[in-house]
């Protein structure tokens, strides 16, 4: 697979990550480098192996359905930029 | 051209669970805005999610439900997006091993029975919600909805019209309060439905391109929705122009469908296995647990009144369309078995009607299901006629003499007069005083009978049983 400039530029966007054209260059021959690598491993014949989803092997543990968290709200937006009537305030945003 | 609508749906049901799929903070519904966000929902820097066992266990039981396969491990994963109210940047979300993978349902439409197919249904996790009110040109932004847990439930594309979605919707509606794993308010959004929609020419197979309708808060949306929607793609391609894959919003107030995002902003999930979750791993064990909790579901019940109760198809639908109004319905006919027509109209009129009127709920009625097999066995036995009964049955509303059908039969009189001898002799009365009708009905006025039945009703303040009137009446104007 070879990736373009571009294509860095749509996954530094997504990321809402800001990178110069220079910068797009070097983590084009970066990215380049690790997707050559992942050619390197799908060309291993896995078709016998069972997909692993986590790297440990152990089982995730439940909880039980009770509430025990209390309201903290004033204590975590005492560090939030803007509040009022205890809602968080940002940038409007309409989708 | 002949045009054929596809049409699939996804349909998210908040899970009734107290707290948070992974988090111990409450969901109670309309609590002050955060106050119920703990540091996991709000994203801080370290928190880790750790699962809720009633979380999983509610879509177990949706599944066995739905005759789905239960997979054993389910792996979660994060959905990736950009949105003021998802505070971690991404939401935990099932992708590859949904909890619940296949299933159907079987709906009805027009007497025409028709399978749905399930795609899957994922546990997930949602959003906050953002109030885009005015505070000095920002948003607000309440946490409280973030982490309450969600299943996901996705259809086939499987339907035809915007009846059979709405039949889809409903029933899974249902379902999903009669086996006890959502609550269904569609006010409060605990169940909404997004719709996926294309056309394609009747007896065609290849699907045509689907646009995504969001924000469908009400059945009555849903169709109005869908049927704008199938116009909206017939006119475009009869036109000769192409349909656009995009995300469109219904606007209730002007019945129509418009874009929200087109298919080239389409969002990028980037899904991946979530590194904070372990496999889940669902034994055979806990899901014979789950099997023997599952209540007998609507389908089963309503089959059996069809075919123990000799119930049409309408009526068993109408009594089996709540759990609590099916088991309201149980408990009356247990009473007077011999009579579940009877017990089926009058909770389906008098009952509901009362019930809608006072915006009650079943589970509140005032009139117990032994009370009213009470009230219903004395209209059988012919006590009272079902006249006086619906009168019986408002006292028993108001709670007078303890709603005991007998005692307020007694202490208004309204017992029929059934006694042959009695009526003959009322009868015998009125006859006498009414010798013009009398001789009107033996030239052949028939009209003069009915008008002698109504002074028998009428001396007998409606209390006389009229099968027994028209008889003996009868007999007597002939001799």
């Amino acid at each position: 697979m070879t990736l373009s400039v571009d294509d860095v530029k749509r996954v530094a966007n997504l990321a809402r990550i800001e990178i110069s054209e220079e910068e797009s260059q070097q983590v084009l021959i970066q990215l380049s480098g690790i997707f050559s690598l992942i050619e390197q491993m799908q060309a291993v014949d896995t078709s016998h192996i069972e997909p692993m989803s986590h790297a440990q092997d152990m089982i995730q543990r439940l909880r039980e359905d009770v509430v025990t968290e209390s309201d903290q709200h004033i204590l975590f937006q005492s560090i939030a930029p803007q509040v009022e009537a205890s809602l968080y305030l940002v940038p409007k945003v309409i989708e | 051209m002949q045009w054929e609508i596809v049409i699939g749906l996804e349909i998210h049901a908040q899970l009734s669970t107290r707290s948070k799929i992974f988090s111990g903070a409450s969901t109670a519904y309309g609590a002050q805005p955060n106050t119920q966000a703990c540091g996991i929902d709000i994203a801080l820097p370290g928190v880790l999610p750790v699962l809720n066992y009633s979380a999983v266990e509610r879509a177990i039981k949706f599944g066995l439900a739905v005759g789905a396969t239960i997979n054993s491990p389910s792996i979660f994963a994060r959905k990736n997006y950009f949105y003021p109210d998802l505070p971690k940047g991404y939401q935990i979300s099932q992708f590859e091993l949904p909890v619940v993978q296949g299933g159907h349902i079987n709906i009805q439409v027009e007497d025409i029975e028709k399978t749905i197919r399930l795609t899957r249904a994922h546990l997930e996790e949602d959003a906050g919600k953002s109030l885009h009110e005015d505070f000095h040109g920002m948003s607000g932004i309440d946490l409280n909805r973030a982490g309450t847990p969600l299943l996901e439930i996705v259809s086939e594309p499987d339907m035809r019209s915007s009846a059979e979605a709405a039949a889809y919707a409903k029933a899974l509606h249902t379902l999903v309060r009669w086996i006890g794993i959502c609550d269904g308010n569609m006010q409060e959004g605990s169940f909404r439905c997004d719709a996926n929609v294309s056309v394609r020419p009747h007896g065609t197979e290849k699907l045509g391109t689907r646009c995504e309708i969001k924000n469908l808060n009400s059945f009555r949306f849903l169709e109005k929705a869908i049927d704008f929607e199938a116009r909206r793609q017939i006119e475009i391609l009869e036109d000769g122009g192409n349909i656009r894959q995009e995300t469109r919003l219904y606007d209730a107030n002007r019945d129509e469908t418009r874009t929200m995002r087109s298919k080239e902003e389409a969002h990028d999930y980037r899904y991946f296995p979530d590194p904070d979750l372990l496999p889940l791993n669902i034994s055979k064990e806990w899901i014979e647990q789950v099997k023997a909790m599952l209540p007998e579901l609507p389908e089963a019940r309503h089959n059996r009144y069809i075919e123990d109760f000799g119930l049409s198809g309408y009526d068993a639908n109408v009594l089996t369309a709540t759990r609590e109004i099916a088991d309201y319905f149980e408990n009356t006919v247990k009473q007077l078995p011999a009579q579940a027509k009877l017990c089926a109209n009058w909770i389906m009129g008098e009952v509901s009607g009362r019930l809608n009127k006072e915006n009650i709920e079943i589970t509140h009625c005032p009139v117990s299901p032994a009370q009213l097999a009470e009230l219903l066995a004395r209209i059988s036995d012919g006590t009272i006629s079902g006249k006086s009964a619906k009168d019986v049955f408002d006292s028993m509303w108001q709670g007078e003499h303890g709603s005991s059908a007998d005692a307020i039969i007694a202490a208004k009189g309204l017992k029929q007069i059934s006694d042959d001898n009695e009526i003959e002799k009322l009868i015998d009365e009125v006859l006498a005083a009414n010798p013009q009708q009398v001789a009107d009905y033996r030239s052949g006025k028939e009209k003069a009978f009915n008008s002698l039945v109504g002074q028998v009703m009428k001396v007998t303040k409606g209390k006389a049983n009229p099968a027994q009137v028209n008889t003996i009446l009868k007999k007597k104007l002939l001799e």
